[in-house]
């Protein structure tokens, strides 16, 4: 019997109000073991108050030979922006 | 892909170093370029973990608890670098079973300061003053290399670094400052590690196979002979508050260039020692791969309890 821990993904909250963050990631046997090796890994000095784990290949990732087709659309879209619309300077705030 | 097509992507890619976008591993990257980093990423790593042996050999002789927790937390924080590390060269597509093997068998290479032996307490603190500082001096370039994965690690290890920088000062401010024989034990530290320490900056220019390519993928942001450089003039007068006497007879301040000249190193014992002739090189693969084999049947049981708790979960949806 020989099977490698598989790979997790680590995100980490680093204090509330913030999201969580890609922070790396690690080898583990099982989601609990993943939790606390993120702990040791990555939250030594309070970097943390929350801790996800998932296992990498969970993750369906773009890829970036698309990347014309996925996000090119965007940039011509303008007036999807505030400073496309054309106001007189009497309207101060808007 | 055509030779045409692939000399596109590759000029392409050049450009966008060039402009310093990060390149990040899903991104095309030119085949060179993807085995650099994996030479020097997992090098790294490999030093980051052999470099935990020289100084646990110290962590139950520390000479008080206050040094002991200073320590043990930087060797811990030195097995997290390596695993940083090590994630980020797995970006590349190499696994970590592949990595490990390749240090294992000595495919691999790792810093070879660590192939010194640590005899005294004060070597502890030199370490942490003279190796971690010229360490520093390596990485914080690298903070801003062109692999997105590898700079973020790079960021993470230089803020946890300076802590071990300064622990090490610290004792040998101790020892400088304490009984004769506390004095002359960090004397001799310092005389063992001054001249590993200007190697670790790697061969000079002239030498330096790499050099140029690691230049253009900002791999490397200085050359060696600087780096070494700017080791010793922020060294030297550290030295001389701690009392201490550098060991090289030509080291004097060069008004003129307003750096330090300094002495012939032995490259001689730099090559041998990178060949695996240093004086510890055989007993820290023993110790490694002794540690990762005697732990072979936890890793086994770990993955054991784990398929068969996934079993049970399984069953019982069922």
């Amino acid at each position: 019997m020989k099977k490698n821990w598989p790979l997790w993904e680590v995100f980490v909250r680093s204090k509330n109000g913030l999201e969580h963050r890609h922070f790396g990631s690690l080898h583990a046997a099982d989601e609990q073991m993943a939790l606390e090796n993120a702990r040791d890994v990555y939250t030594r000095r309070s970097e943390g108050v929350s801790i996800w784990v998932v296992e990498s290949k969970h993750i369906t990732a773009s890829n970036p030979e698309n990347n014309g087709e996925l996000f090119e659309p965007a940039h011509d879209k303008v007036y999807r922006h505030p400073t496309f619309y054309d106001l007189p300077d009497e309207v101060k705030h808007m | 892909m055509s030779e045409e097509q692939i000399k596109s992507l590759e000029k392409q890619f050049e450009a966008r170093i060039a402009r310093d976008e990060k390149i990040e591993p899903k991104d095309w990257m030119p085949e060179k370029y993807r085995k650099t980093h994996i030479r020097q990423i997992s090098q790294h790593a490999h030093s980051e973990i052999v470099g935990m042996l020289p100084e646990g050999n110290w962590i139950t002789r520390a000479p008080s608890l206050r040094r002991k927790v200073a320590l043990l937390a930087k060797v811990q924080d030195e097995a997290g670098h390596g695993l940083y590390l090590y994630s980020a060269c797995e970006t590349l597509g190499i696994s970590r079973e592949e990595l490990y093997e390749q240090l294992h068998t000595g495919k691999a290479k790792y810093s070879s300061i660590f192939n010194y032996p640590t005899v005294t307490w004060a070597d502890m603190g030199a370490i942490g003053w003279l190796v971690d500082g010229a360490a520093i001096i390596n990485q914080v370039p690298l903070c801003s290399t062109s692999y997105g994965p590898y700079a973020r690690a790079m960021i993470r290890v230089c803020k946890e670094e300076s802590f071990h920088q300064r622990q090490g000062f610290e004792i040998m401010l101790k020892l400088a400052n304490g009984s004769p024989e506390q004095k002359d034990m960090a004397q001799d530290a310092l005389n063992r590690w001054w001249w590993p320490s200007l190697m670790m900056l790697g061969p000079t220019d002239a030498e330096s196979v790499h050099t140029e390519q690691s230049m253009k993928w900002k791999l490397k942001r200085k050359s060696n002979d600087d780096l070494r450089q700017q080791f010793i003039d922020q060294t030297v007068p550290q030295a001389e508050l701690l009392g201490l006497t550098i060991p090289d007879e030509d080291l004097k301040w060069n008004e003129e260039k307003g750096c330090y000249d300094f002495g012939e190193i032995d490259w001689d014992e730099f090559w041998q020692v990178v060949k695996g002739h240093g004086p510890c090189n055989k007993k820290r693969m023993q110790d490694r791969v002794g540690a990762w084999e005697g732990g072979a049947w936890v890793r086994d049981a770990a993955m054991a309890y784990a398929d068969k708790q996934q079993d049970k979960k399984e069953k019982q949806a069922v």
